[in-house]
């Protein structure tokens, strides 16, 4: 009965926003969550580097499955690279709507990397395909039996459609997975929620660690008034986006906006997708809030009709317009063509909705950058008016404080966030919750040392009897349960001695102990016998002593008898008999004997 | 410790109809009702409600005794030798006498026809427990109750017929109002107000999702593969297991699959709701079904499908998606009429997680899992909530109407009866199993138009039964007991009952099963400071004993063993009293003890300790090893050992001591 270890390993998520890839080890279990790509490297270094798993031998024999929280390549753009060019062949566990959009996001990308930028070694579309076959779906809640020890469980994260936190579970052991989450309910998702499950690790984002996020309310309306202002003075709006997400919110908020002002200007969707996306909105319509699900029969939330198709000739279109363009990050593909087509005009805008990874030109002109190196050497000057809103779902630091008091989990680790801000938050949540809370860095293993309860059955013989004592007077004390553990195989039962001795088949050995003790007496024995009980009832009145009619007396289920000496007719001799089970009480009373009896009354 | 004969699990059947049902499990001082049926069969027993004024219905005459009293002509009119009441129709509720229902913890729903007596249940018992359910039989449920809702309440009925449920009026009525039973616990439908407050009570769970109850069972719901969203339940604890079946499908329609594996070592195995048409062929009944329709509108007449508006409508639409072309049916209107069919065709399309795995990857694509989309889009498809309003617009003829009520007693079905009903070249196909076809169509008599009968009920025969059976290997079934004999109309057939051994338990209506189950074992949690301070010993190969004392915790019917407490150290006389009262009666019980002491070795150990002077003497059952000196005696047997010595304590502990260590202890 050892302890057990929890043992994660940030691969990559540690302090670093760029991809997430984590490695736990539960009781023996090992489990990779997420296996994400960092899109600010178009080398190696974009992918995880797995050979920190195991060294030797195959994944698919080292681990027990891998999880995917969310569709976001920072989550599992590296999954076919792992699953077809490294190789791992086990079960790989990730929502319904994540299974459906996950290998669409994945292809888009593996073209634009592949097609337009001609890199080699990167995984094709028939990779993607074989390790979406690797997939298996799971429910919202369900309990999912990976093998007989290991099981997991999905809660809803809000975030985007179909993420989920993970719940990982051996034994009595746990730990959860939040992947990016959102403890508050926007316009077309849910917020997340866990119950009090209490894991022994709770492994969260950490993406905003030092935020505290103004009002929605505020940020969705200085985002109209932006967009507002420069399409009224003549300019181009570009709103950089991932294809499904952020997109769909930004859109009804715009769509209802549109409707609401009477504007005639246009909206563009850059890619093809967009319907594509407003399909799997409409289809997994239980992934999204409340609001939406009630309203989906009469209205159609995701039918838009301010916000048409865009076509890449509509880029240099006089007056203004307001494109939603892929990618979010400005790091290839149509919203940086139209990034470069506009970036010249002060009167245009470009507003990042979301977080930009280092290394995306996102990123740079997020920091201040405003001439940058493009492919050839070309300078691109950036006069166009850069805005960043933080629309992108990740729980700021209120809401990462309110999940941990959900999950009241015994300890924290954080990821995906960036060093210092990581810093800030986790000594407020050793503060506040008085829980460790850990930060690893990329690669470093963090241990826990747990020590899980044991379960075992136990009879309900047993249990019985104590619980009914538990209800006499005296029931709030606690008392002692005697048993006999019974180890057998992996199956641990707690038995009644008596039993244990009956299921091994072995028989009772009773040791008894007689002690005769001789006692100054010139009455007969009866009467010896009659002052014993007297004295032994006078003293002991808490136990029960009987008086039997062949003479004898008992006290509980000692035995005393009074008998007379064989040479000297002024003793008599007391035998007192016990079992070993009555020795205390037993060496008590012999002890007390001993000293004689009171006289007796005359 | 006596041991307890009784059973620990019992079962009160509050509904005799076996695919309607409605049982309260008591099982470890928790009661959990499984479904919540409600018998709708009664309506047949009262005249239809028509949407349009109906000349017929309303002039039947009033039926008079045998005697000629008239005195309930009011209440009962007649139409073609039958008899029916003049009335709101009125609905058969589950008994509410058996089992104070306010003690129901919790309500566990296997499929949206299965809790169609929810509102009685929870709104007027004073029900304060939670109800679980999955979201496609909440929302669907939904849908069926505000269709019947509205059904009822769109025909205002003037009168409550209650003169005939009197015993001495009802004994002289004609079949089958004489044989009704339990007529004076009908009761009239709900409203919605109580159908959104019942709904209210429910939570959402998801198959596979294990739901603790008070820290005393758990709970799980399974894919039974008869409906979006059905389920069958796990109820267990550590170490009892029972399988609640009810509405489950092996046939592959639109539903995810049964999830057969997880039924597998049940104590019990509550079995409800097999096919109502154990004769009939689900696949052969759609094939005939289309057949009919074809023929009829080929010579220009009417199809009516009386159907509820969710289920198998689904699997009709799609048949008659991939048949309209091919049978020419191109030009035919197909109209879906109910206050609820927009919603059922909307939220078809939306439960992607609950549907079998070829409609999964339609949603990847990412397209509508249901092709009804496709014949909505091309307009072949229409749906409205009445026959009022758009509807008499678009109206064309011939053409196919799918309507509920399928009892034909209320809804837009009424109209297109008493419509169609005239007229030889009109078919109405029943697809239904709930009502008898002929009893249904009995207020409509005499009639005109076609009657086709194919029941599609795609939930277990008894053939699969066995099959299941004979794999999940439950120790004991228990089922209506419908099924435990031949249909009465088939006596012969004793192929269409349940077999297994042990036979299976039978319950009727308002009766109260001790279900043969013994608990024998409780979890137990021991904490980690107890389990490190035990000592394992081998006893046998493969198998270790340890002792322990610890200190029982329990709450919330969880229990847990923690290590006994130190003895406190008191530090004066007077505080010592007052620490002795609090502390636990911890005494250390002695441990029972095993195994026996070979004679001579014990003497050399005795001799090895310094003592001399020893004699062993043979005796019928063993030896007397006696040590002189110290005038001891000690008897040695098999199974004991006994120490005769003078008081003198160092010596009895030392030879106690001594035997010990021959002696295993438990």
């Amino acid at each position: 009965m050892s302890p057990h270890r929890v043992f994660p390993l940030p691969v990559w998520a540690g302090q670093d926003v760029g991809r997430s890839c984590i490695l736990v080890s539960i009781a023996g279990k090992n489990v990779m969550l997420d296996c994400g790509m960092h899109m600010g490297y178009n080398d190696d270094r974009r992918f995880p580097d797995f050979s920190y798993i195991t060294q030797s031998g195959r994944l698919t024999d080292f681990l027990d499955c891998v999880i995917i929280s969310h569709f976001h390549l920072d989550h599992c753009g590296a999954l076919p690279y792992f699953s077809e060019m490294v190789g791992y062949d086990g079960p790989i566990y990730m929502t319904h709507p994540t299974q459906a959009i996950c290998p669409i996001l994945l292809e888009d990308y593996r073209k634009i990397a592949v097609d337009k930028k001609g890199e080699a070694n990167f995984f094709t579309s028939q990779m993607i395909k074989d390790c979406m076959k690797k997939v298996v779906a799971v429910h919202l809640h369900q309990t999912v039996q990976v093998d007989d020890e290991l099981e997991i469980k999905a809660y809803y994260a809000g975030h985007v459609l179909g993420a989920a936190m993970f719940q990982i579970k051996v034994g009595s052991e746990s730990v959860v997975y939040t992947g990016d989450y959102n403890m508050t309910p926007d316009r077309h998702l849910g917020a997340a929620w866990i119950d009090k499950c209490r894991p022994n690790l709770l492994i969260t984002e950490s993406t905003y660690a030092t935020t505290i996020r103004d009002s929605k309310r505020c940020r969705e309306r200085d985002f109209l008034k932006k967009v507002h202002e420069t399409v009224e003075r003549g300019g181009k709006v570009l709103i950089p986006v991932f294809a499904l997400g952020r997109a769909q919110e930004l859109c009804i908020l715009l769509e209802t906006f549109w409707e609401r002002m009477n504007l005639k200007v246009p909206i563009y969707f850059s890619t093809g997708l967009t319907e594509k996306a407003n399909h799997y909105y409409k289809l997994f319509i239980t992934w999204t809030n409340q609001k939406i699900r009630k309203t989906f029969v009469q209205r159609n939330m995701f039918e838009f009709k301010h916000i048409k198709a865009f076509d890449r000739a509509f880029a240099d279109n006089p007056g203004p317009m307001v494109v939603f363009a892929t990618p979010g990050m400005l790091h290839a593909g149509q919203s940086l063509q139209i990034f470069r087509k506009w970036a010249g005009n002060e009167k245009n805008m470009v507003i990042m909705p979301g977080y930009c990874v280092q290394g995306t030109v996102g990123h740079k002109i997020l920091s201040g950058q405003r001439k940058l190196e493009m492919e050839g050497r070309q300078v691109l000057e950036v006069k166009m008016q850069v805005e960043y809103m933080s629309f992108s779902a990740h729980a700021d630091a209120k809401g990462i404080m309110q999940l941990v008091g959900q999950a009241e989990p015994e300890s924290v680790l954080l990821v995906h966030g960036e060093a210092k801000k990581m810093e800030f938050l986790r000594q407020k949540i050793e503060q506040e919750f008085r829980v460790s809370c850990y930060m690893p860095a990329n690669g470093e293993t963090v241990t826990l040392p747990t020590s899980p309860s044991i379960p075992v059955g136990i009879s309900l013989g047993l249990l019985k009897r104590e619980m009914a004592q538990g209800l006499l007077p005296e029931a709030k004390k606690p008392r002692l349960l005697h048993g006999t553990l019974i180890m057998k195989d992996s199956s641990f039962r707690l038995v009644s001695s008596e039993q244990a001795l009956k299921e091994l088949g072995l028989t009772e050995h009773q040791l008894r102990f007689t002690c005769r003790v001789h006692l100054q007496d010139t009455r007969k024995e009866q009467e010896t016998a009659l002052r014993v009980y007297s004295h032994l009832k006078n003293t002991l009145k808490d136990h029960c002593v009987q008086h039997l009619p062949d003479g004898s007396v008992t006290v509980e289920s000692i035995l005393i008898q009074a008998a007379a000496h064989s040479e000297d007719p002024g003793t008599k001799v007391l035998l007192v008999s016990w079992t070993y089970q009555d020795e205390e009480l037993g060496s008590f009373l012999t002890a007390l004997l001993k000293n004689g009896l009171p006289q007796a009354p005359s | 410790v006596p041991n307890n004969p009784k059973s620990d699990m019992k079962l009160y059947c509050l509904s005799g109809h076996p695919t309607l049902p409605c049982n309260v499990l008591k099982f470890k001082s928790t009661t959990i009702m499984l479904d919540c049926g409600l018998d709708m069969t009664s309506t047949l027993n009262f005249l239809p409600l028509p949407l349009v004024q109906s000349p017929r219905l309303s002039n039947l005459p009033g039926w008079s005794l045998k005697d000629g009293s008239v005195f309930l002509d009011k209440e009962l009119k007649e139409c073609s030798g039958h008899v029916f009441v003049d009335s709101v129709p009125e609905f058969c509720l589950p008994e509410t006498e058996l089992i104070d229902l306010s003690t129901v913890d919790v309500i566990l729903i296997s499929n949206y026809h299965c809790m169609m007596a929810l509102p009685y249940i929870t709104e007027h018992t004073g029900f304060t427990g939670t109800v679980y359910a999955t979201e496609p039989t909440v929302q669907i449920g939904r849908l069926l109750m505000e269709e019947l809702v509205n059904f009822i309440e769109r025909v205002p009925k003037a009168q409550s017929a209650s003169l005939w449920k009197n015993k001495d009026v009802q004994r002289l009525l004609p079949s089958p109002l004489k044989d009704a039973v339990e007529v004076t616990t009908w009761r009239r439908c709900y409203t919605m107000q109580e159908v959104n407050s019942a709904l209210s009570k429910i939570q959402l769970v998801g198959y596979s999702q294990k739901i603790e109850l008070f820290g005393a069972v758990q709970v799980t719901p399974l894919s039974s593969g008869y409906a979006l969203g059905s389920s069958n339940w796990i109820i267990q604890s550590h170490y009892e297991k029972v399988s609640y079946v009810s509405g489950s499908s092996l046939l592959t329609t639109h539903p995810q699959p049964m999830d057969q594996a997880s039924l597998k070592n049940s104590d019990v195995l509550l079995l409800t709701g097999l096919t109502q048409i154990p004769t009939a062929n689900p696949d052969g009944m759609v094939g005939e079904f289309c057949s009919n329709l074809a023929l009829t509108v080929r010579n220009g007449g009417n199809v009516l499908v009386p159907c509820y508006p969710s289920g198998v409508i689904y699997d009709l639409l799609e048949c008659l998606y991939q048949y309209i072309d091919s049978a020419g049916l191109s030009s035919i209107p197909f109209y879906f009429i109910s206050p609820v069919a927009n919603s059922s065709l909307e939220f078809s399309q939306i439960f992607a997680e609950w549907l079998c795995h070829n409609k999964q990857s339609k949603v990847y694509l990412p397209e509508p899992p249901f092709p009804h989309a496709e014949l909505i889009q091309t307009n072949k498809l229409k749906h409205y909530p009445s026959i009022h309003g758009d509807f008499s617009n678009d109206f064309r003829q011939p053409c196919v109407v799918f309507t509920g009520h399928p009892s034909l007693r209320c809804g837009d079905v009424v109209h297109f009866m008493e419509l169609w009903g005239k007229s030889s070249l009109n078919t109405v196909i029943f697809t239904e199993p709930d009502f008898s076809y002929l009893e249904a169509l009995a207020p409509y008599q005499p009639l005109a138009m076609k009657c086709v009968y194919c029941p599609i009920d795609t939930r277990l025969n008894f053939i699969q039964v066995s099959k299941l059976l004979k794999e999940v290997q439950p120790l004991h079934v228990v089922c209506p007991e419908q099924y435990t004999q031949p249909p009465p109309a088939q006596s012969h057939r004793m192929d269409l009952m349940i077999d297994c051994q042990p036979p299976a338990m039978s319950y009727r209506r308002a009766e109260v099963l001790a279900l043969p189950f013994k608990r024998r074992y409780e979890k137990i949690e021991i904490m980690p400071e107890l389990a490190d301070s035990l000592v394992p010993m081998e006893i046998k190969p493969g198998i270790s004993l340890a002792t322990v004392s610890a200190v029982l915790h329990t709450k919330d019917n969880k229990h847990i063993l923690q290590p006994p407490p130190r003895p406190t150290q008191p530090t004066s006389s007077k505080k010592r009293k007052r620490v002795s009262e609090d502390v636990p009666d911890c005494k250390v019980l002695k441990p029972l003890l095993s195994g026996s002491i070979p004679v001579e070795q014990f003497v050399q150990t005795l001799e090895k300790h310094g003592f001399s002077d020893i004699k062993v003497e043979d005796t019928a059952k063993g030896h007397i090893v006696l040590l002189q000196e110290a005038e001891t005696l000690i008897q040695l047997e098999e199974d004991s050992t006994h120490i005769i010595c003078d008081n003198d304590e160092t010596l009895r502990v030392r030879l106690r001591d001594l035997v010990l260590k021959f002696l295993q202890k438990f």
